[in-house]
Order: C-alpha cells, then structure tokens, then sequence
C-alpha cells in the first residue's frame, strides 16, 4: 500500500483511468504515510473525512469517464489557502481557530477538478520566513538529514515540500513571494513553479505581499507540475490581477525538444561566497541543457544586485497593510484585556501576543518605509529598482533569450536552529536567486538537479518569459530529464 | 449659448476688536455615491438595514478576500465630474490610506491620493440676483466609507456596524474660494442640486450621504487678492479643518463660531495652529481634535490589489451624451423661454421635479403666469402640509386647466384660487367643475349693465360723490362684483360702471 503515495500525479492519473487503481486506495496510502510522519511536521490540520469522501467522488467521475487530471489526486495544502471550514491560519497564532466560510479559488478549482486534500501544510507565519521556523506550529522537517542533524525543508512552503518529498502526498500547493515554492523545492530535491504574477488567482489565499504573491505547484515532476498548474491557473474576475489570458495545454508543450532555443547565463547571478558545487552545477545544468540542443548565451541583468534590499522594502511595506486586518475585532486572536484597557490597548496586546517576532520585524520595517518623510526614500526608490529589475529582464527576452538558467539557491538545506542566531539578512540571502522574478513577475521553476558534497538535494531554476510557463515547463522537462535526478531521502520519520 | 453674467459676491468681513478680517473657507464634500453596490464589493448600500447585515467577506476584510472596483461607481463618478465641468483622467489609481480604528476593517481605506479620477471643475454659486461666487474644484475621489462604531449602547463594550463600510464615497475638494459662512452653504446647496440633477448622490444630509469638512482660515482685508494673483498660500493663514459636518446650519455656524476664535487668538498677539477641530452643535463651539503633531501616518501607497483604473474617452463621450440638462443651463432657458425672473427660475430649479412640474404646466401657456401659480399657490399650500411636489394631489394637467380658465377669461383671479382649493381637496377637472357649480366669470355686458345701472339707481348720493371724485368709482365696481357673486368680469364691470357715471 505505501507505495501508492509515491505515485506522480500523471503515473496515479493514467492508473486511475486503467482501473488499476482507485483514489480511495490511493488516498488512504497517502493518510497512512501522513499519520506516521509527525516527526516531519508537515500536515498541521489532517483532513481524512474529507479526503477519503473526495477520493470516493473522483472515483465515480473516473468511473464514468469524466476524469479531469488532477481526479483523484491526493494534495497536501499550504495552510495560506483558505479552506472552507477547515482551520486556515497561515501558521499564525493570530488566526488561531480561524475556519473560513468560503473557498480559495485555487482550491476550489483543484476540488472542482477533482482532487482530494489531506490536510493543510505547515509553513512560515505569514509565509515570511526562509525556514519553515517561523511556524507557529513549530518547524517543518526535511525528510533529508546528514547524520542526526535535523535540516529546514526551506520556507515558506517548508511543509508542502516535506511532505512531497517524503511522498505523503502526490504533490502539494505553495506559494511564492520571494522564493517561496523554488527555494523549499530545492532543498528537497522537488520541483517547484512559480507562475506569471496574474495566472492563478490570489482570492482567498491569505496575503503577504499582494504584487509579488503567486500560488503555484509543488510536484515530484516537472511533468505533475504542467497538470496541476492546469487545474490551478486561469482567470478569477474575484481577482482584479488575475489575467484574462486563454491557458495553453501545458502538459502538450512537454515535448523535451529545445532545439535552437536560447539559454541566458547571468552574469550578475555569479555571487562571492558562492559554494563551488553550486557553481558547478549551474554550469553543467547549462551543459545539459547545451546538449539537448539549446543555445547557450552569456546575457547581463545588471540591476540584479538591488533586487533584494528592494524586495524587502516593498514586501514588507504590503504585509503592514495586509495584516493591519488582524486587530482582534471580527475573527482570531483577541487578548484578554485589563480593566481600563481601551481599543489601543486592544490593538497592542492581540498584535503582540498573536503575531511572532519574524512578522513583527516585517511589520514595522513596512510601517518605518511608508512613513512620511521615509516614503521616497525607500518605498519609492524600491518601486523604481523594481521597474529597472522589470526592464532587464525584457530586455533580455527582447534579445531573443527564451529562459534563463540560475542557481535556484546559494547553498543546500541548512540545520534547524542554525540561523536563530543570525543577522536576518543572512536569512533573507536565501532569496537572492529567486526574487528577481516576483519583482518582475515573471514565471521560475525550480529542478532537482544534482546532490552536494554531502548527499543533499540542489536545484537549477530556469526563469520564463511571462505567459509562457508552456514553454519554459518543456526547457524544465528537458534539465530534469538529462538530469535524471532520481534520489530520495532515506526514510527516518 | 449659456450666457450667465454675474458680478462677485462681496466677502464677509468680521469686526474683530481691533481690525476687519475676512474669511478664506475650502471645502471637502463627502458624497455618497447612489448604487445598488458598494465601491468593491456586491453587498448593497441599502439604509436603515439590520446592523451587519450588508456585508461582504471583503467588506469584513476576512482574509485572502480581494477588491473588485464596481464599475457603475466609476461611471458616477465621471458623470459628477463631468457635471462640475471638470477635467476626467482616463488614467486613475487607487492607494491605501493607513490607520486602525474598529470600524475600518482593512486598516486601511482605499482611496485615490496620487491619481483621482477627476480633475479641476467648477461650481458657480448664486449669492442673489446676478451675484455669484465661482468656486474652483481641485478634484474629485473615489474612496471606500467606513463603518459605525456605537459606543452607547453598552457600559463596558462598543459596538460596531459594517454596513455603511465600503459604500463608494466622492470626495469633492474645493480651493480656497468660498469667502463667508453663507457661501459655504450656498456651496453646499449648489453642489447638492447639481447631484441630485445628476443621479450621482441623493444628498441626504440627515442620513450622512452628504457630509462636509470645512477649512477655515482668516486674513486681513487685501491679503486674498495677493493669494489669487499668486497663489501662494503664504498669504493667507493658518488654517483648521472642521470634520464632519451634515447640516447647513451647523456648517455656518461652525465657521462663524471658528473665524470668531481664531480672530480673538490673532489679536491676542497669539497664532492659529493647524488642527482638525470638531463642532459641537449643542454648544455652538468647536473643539480640538487632534493637532498637527498628533496628525496621523496614513502611510498612503498604491493599493497592491487592484490595477490602475484606465477608462476609454468613447466612453467617457457616451456618459458626456446622456447627462441631464444642469440647474444653470435650466435656469437660463426658463429665463429665456418662458421671461421669468431669476428668483422664479431659481426656485423652479431647485430641483428636478419642480422644474418638470413647471414645465408641464408652462407648456403652451404664459410662462409667467404658470410660474406665479406653481410657486405661489402650489408650493404655498403643498408646503402647508409639509408635502413635496411628488405628492401633489394636482397634475400639472389640472393646474394647466385652471390656468387656461383664467386665460380664457372664464375665470377671475379669485374665482381661480377657489377653484384651485376645490381642485386640491377634492380632485376633478377644473372645467367641469367650473361649469357645473357656476362659477363662470359673467363677460356678458347686458347682464352687467343691468346690475349697475340697478346699483346706481339705489345710490343716488354716491352717484354725485363718484362724479365729484372719481376714485369712489370702486365702490360701485364692488357693489356689482358682489352682486354677481364674485363672478362678473372685473374689467367688463370697470368699463360700464366708468360710462355710466360718465366718467
């Protein structure tokens, strides 16, 4: 039965279709991996009730020949997604208890399509975080482990790729700000997609940062993530960023021929201090990429270096404003108030109480940029790094770049507790690679590509031009393939 | 051609105890936008509703919920703009105006700081008969209103109601142009008419549709002119704002009451410091609020999301087409057409439901004798019973009836108001009436001769006393008009009663 779990999407789809195989067999696999891996930390609420009645309704769509791609397919979801009635607290105390009554338009489209959830995913408080450790339910384990040390499975999707890494789950939905499906992705050794800002609609997906937030899938392959970004994406009139744009068959553009398509190295991703593994693997994964046919080019996005002191003015300076909402009045967390105690009070000791000190941070570096007097100095100047990020970008495409290849991170998963002591801005490194492409909105996908010196997952990332994650899915298609990235963490949970 | 000559009111002057001082006023209308739905979400803008009730998830700010602009509000708010003669921008944004209070739910307000929708306009405000005051609009908003915290209703907790929050608000900021407390008003009023006229806000002031903050400053006589040469607010002084304010009365006397006081710190050898003050109405005073240093951060910045807002000027056109003739383009045709004065015309604008009465009343008849009848009898005895035009129990079908009676001559002047009477009360066609219970005006001269050479007879000594003084020839007249019960031709009996006295 374990063995189910470790299905792809697109090997449980085509076994459903066959009568190999049902969704019910397939999901309570899934329940029983996940019950047996609370030492990962990955599945905060489980849902079997649910589950197992959405696995019986996909096996009667199977049954009668009306089986969408994801039918049937059990998903582990982040707990940023709003899930009707279903605990949705973005891993904060402050949202503690909180069931929404309505439907996230991504889940609800997964749903509509037939996918099952299991249970919602652990993550960063507020998805701010780089290791899971934000958590207010505590960390999310990476199934990879050196020895006895306990290493982050990345954030702030950290419990959407624990849990398909260690095949709890058949995939599982992320979300992305700054890196925060690439970055988890790569540290366990999966696949992550970060669509084009506008694809998949942000409605009832709690905010950190509108402009730069996209949801995207988190798949043991590139080929599941051209299925259940399918299902995922599209426009949502809820959504007034939401892009009305027709959606290309993206599991058809998998075709693993890249003849003559033209590959931009960056220069400027170069960084000092870089690990040399790091470095070599970039350069082979060009190689590879050379040898599927591929054109390789040096190409030069020079803003590169302001891209993350300007992501982390204006992320922030949107989550000040997107959270001001959790003051205790209509849902959550509300302290318990002293006699005398008046609405200031109020505000002070539920904020303080419900929200940790990584958010917090967040919070008042936003207020400190949009104050008056500081607003030109930082939000403004921010905007118009990112318009010159924006601008290198096109420029590149412009010159007929098809995707550009990057390191996905600076380094492999680090031990838990490792950067508690940190400087945050060494934390915040983790997105150096990765942020870039929300400031542009730009779609990135994050490939298992090879493993360090000490047996841990790293990843590539190709970045797209914008709508066409079609294209820039079959570029993945042929890295991961020439790749062949098979390895799987040794069981220990 | 709308041809509108006017000269400029004078500014009102306050005697301090030392000098003159004039008043320098701005304004910022609070309007509240007429639709169905509020400004970004479909929950619906209905008053009076049980607390709560018209909420939507994004109005609650529940999380992960998003704005979605409503695109009728747009619509009203370009046709505002276009009905204060004002500059549309085909290119508008909305940010996030920061703060916490309980009845804002965001903790933040979506407004439009950096690009509203409209631009500069204009409001020409009648002071009396061609006196206005041209006051300048700087711009119009879209903005989110918020909800209603109740604190009285409970010792220990306050409460609040999220219904109004969200409903589409215009913000209608003037400059520096209203120079006296009843200017302000005529402001207001005007502003007011041009709306209802539009569709774009019922100005229901009692319900806070129509809300007010008034920026008051004063100046030594001399010192505006230099300002409106310039522009240079350095000439003027130091300002406060008072905030929300929804009647005309309190409006004027929250201005007279601040000039006054700020007069009295000037002479003092003191200064004004700039703050948001409040008027307390029970009192006639107004009180700080909040200075300049505890002004609020509002930390504004373009709202994430939602899309700059980007309208097409065919469209812009099609709005353009279908507005509804304006109060002053009204007034000047009723003067023109129809020979009123520009009291009459003033009062038949007042609002569009007057002027449609009247129209249909005018229509085909003498003008002027349409406008005294509606304004005089109707008006008077509609306001009688506090009733408004809507509820006229007689058509302008029915008033035009009477009208026509009188011009026909079948009628006097005092036949007619009777018959009006009868009309009100009890309904009816006014012909038919008059037909049937005699009250036709007697024109036939036999008949009238008849009755004076009767009423001559029986008065020989008044006869001597009229040939020695003419003027006495009245009581004759009256003699015959109450012979005939009121119904003898007045005009008639005064031609005969002349000749027979030989006069």
């Amino acid at each position: 039965m374990s063995e189910l779990s470790k299905l792809t999407i697109a090997e449980a789809r085509d076994a459903m279709r066959k009568g190999d195989v049902t969704s019910v067999e397939i999901t309570e696999a899934c329940l029983a991996e996940v019950n047996a891996a609370d030492a990962l930390g990955a599945f905060v609420h489980k849902t079997p009730e649910i589950a197992l009645d959405q696995a019986r309704a996909a096996d009667a769509r199977i049954k009668a020949g009306d089986a969408p791609g994801m039918c049937g397919i059990p998903l582990g979801i982040k707990d940023l997604f709003c899930t009707k009635g279903v605990d949705s607290q973005a891993a904060s105390n402050i949202l503690k208890g909180f069931k929404p009554e309505y439907e996230s338009t991504v889940t609800s489209q997964l749903f509509g399509a037939g996918a099952v959830m299991l249970g919602k995913l652990n993550m960063d408080e507020f998805a701010m975080g780089s290791s899971n450790e934000t958590s207010a339910y505590g960390n999310a384990v990476n199934p990879w482990k050196i020895d006895d040390r306990q290493l982050t499975p990345g954030g702030s999707s950290g419990g959407s790729a624990s849990a398909v890494a260690a095949d709890l789950c058949l995939a599982a939905t992320g979300t992305d700000t700054g890196g925060s499906i690439r970055q988890p992705a790569a540290f366990t050794g999966i696949v992550g997609l970060k669509p084009t800002y506008g694809r998949v609609s942000r409605w009832g997906t709690i905010a950190f940062a509108s402009s730069l937030d996209q949801a995207g899938p988190m798949t043991k392959t590139v080929r599941d993530a051209a299925i259940m970004l399918q299902a995922m994406s599209g426009h949502d009139p809820k959504d007034s960023t939401s892009a009305d744009l027709p959606l290309p068959d993206f599991e058809a553009a998998l075709t693993g021929d890249i003849k003559g398509k033209k590959i931009g190295i960056p220069r400027e991703y170069r960084m000092d201090g870089m690990p040399e593994e790091i470095e070599t693997l970039w350069h082979e994964g060009a190689e590879m990429l050379r040898a599927a046919g591929a054109e390789i080019v040096d190409i030069s996005l020079p803003h590169t270096k302001y891209a993350l002191p300007a992501y982390y003015v204006i992320a922030p300076a949107e989550a000040s404003s997107n959270l001001a909402r959790y003051d205790g009045v209509r849902y959550g967390h509300r302290a318990k108030l002293a006699a005398g105690d008046g609405i200031v009070q109020m505000y002070e000791k539920t904020r303080a109480e419900g929200f940790g000190h990584e958010v917090q941070r967040r919070v008042m570096i936003g207020t400190y940029v949009l104050s008056a007097g500081f607003y030109d100095a930082y939000y403004n100047r921010a905007r118009k790094v990112r318009a010159l990020i924006k601008r290198d970008f096109d420029q590149a495409f412009a010159a007929g770049v098809d995707a550009i290849l990057t390191p996905a991170t600076p380094s492999s998963a680090f031990g838990l507790g490792e950067m508690a002591e940190a400087d945050p801005v060494q934390m915040y490194l983790n997105d150096v690679f990765t942020v870039t492409v929300n400031l542009a909105g730009l779609p990135g996908i994050s490939v298992p590509a090879g493993l360090d010196s000490q047996g841990l997952p790293l990843g590539l990332q190709l970045i797209g031009r914008p709508w066409a994650e079609d294209d820039l899915l079959n570029t993945a298609y042929a890295l991961e393939s020439a790749a062949g990235f098979v390895s799987k963490p040794a069981k220990w949970w | 051609m709308l041809d509108l000559t006017y000269t400029a009111p004078a500014p009102k002057v306050i005697a301090g105890a030392k000098d003159d001082w004039e008043l320098v006023i701005g304004m910022e209308i609070h309007a509240q936008v007429s639709s169905n739905a509020k400004l970004f979400s479909g929950a619906s803008t209905t008053f009076g509703a049980e607390p709560n009730s018209n909420v939507a998830f994004v109005d609650a700010a529940m999380p992960g919920m998003l704005p979605v602009i409503n695109e009728y509000c747009v619509e009203q708010a370009v046709r505002t703009g276009l009905g204060l003669k004002a500059e549309i921008n085909l290119f508008s944004a909305f940010d996030r105006k920061n703060y916490f209070y309980p009845d804002l739910p965001q903790g933040y307000q979506i407004s439009q700081l950096y690009h509203p929708i409209v631009g500069e306009g204009e409001v020409l405000v009648e002071m009396g008969p061609g006196v206005a005051r041209l006051v300048r609009i700087e711009r119009i908003h879209l903005e989110q209103d918020a909800g209603k915290s109740i604190h009285d209703m409970d010792p220990n907790m306050s409460f609040v109601d999220l219904n109004r929050t969200g409903v589409a608000l215009m913000e209608i900021v003037s400059r520096p142009d209203i120079r006296g407390p009843e200017e302000a008003a005529a402001y207001v009023t005007k502003l007011r008419q041009i709306l209802r006229y539009l569709g774009t806000c019922d100005g229901n002031m009692q319900n806070g549709n129509l809300r007010a903050d008034v920026n008051v400053s004063v100046c030594r006589p001399g010192a505006y002119e230099k300002y409106q040469a310039t522009q240079d607010f350095g000439h003027l002084g130091t300002r406060c704002e008072i905030k929300n304010m929804n009647s005309m009365r309190f409006i004027q006397q929250a201005i007279e009451y601040e000039a006054r006081r700020q007069i009295a710190i000037l002479e003092d050898g003191g200064s004004v410091v700039q703050e948001t003050r409040l008027y307390d109405p029970d009192k006639g005073e107004t009180r700080s609020m909040r200075s300049k240093e505890e002004a609020h951060d509002y930390r504004y910045f373009p709202c994430p999301d939602l899309l700059p807002l980007e309208i097409e000027q065919g469209w812009v056109d099609d709005i353009a087409a279908s507005l509804p003739e304006l109060p002053d383009e009204k007034k000047a045709r009723f003067m023109g057409d129809f020979g009123l004065t520009d009291y009459d015309a003033s009062v038949l604008t007042a609002d569009t439901a007057n002027a449609a009465y009247f129209e249909a009343v005018a229509e085909g008849r003498d003008g002027k004798l349409a406008a005294n009848w509606v304004i005089n009898e109707l008006f008077g005895r509609l306001k009688k019973e506090d009733h408004d035009i809507s509820e006229s129990p007689v058509s302008p079908a029915q008033l035009g009836g009477i009208i026509d009676l009188i011009t026909k001559g079948d009628i006097s002047g005092k036949i007619a108001k009777d018959l009006f009477e009868i009309v009100y009360t009890e309904g009816g066609d006014p012909a038919q009436i008059v037909e049937a219970r005699g009250m036709k005006q007697v024109t036939d001269t036999g008949a009238i001769e008849a009755a004076v050479d009767d009423i001559i007879a029986a008065n020989p000594a008044q006869v001597e006393k009229a040939k020695a003084n003419p003027k006495l020839a009245g009581w004759f007249v009256g003699q015959v008009m109450k012979a005939t019960g009121g119904k003898a031709n007045p005009k008639a009996v005064n031609d005969i009663v002349s000749a027979k006295l030989g006069l």
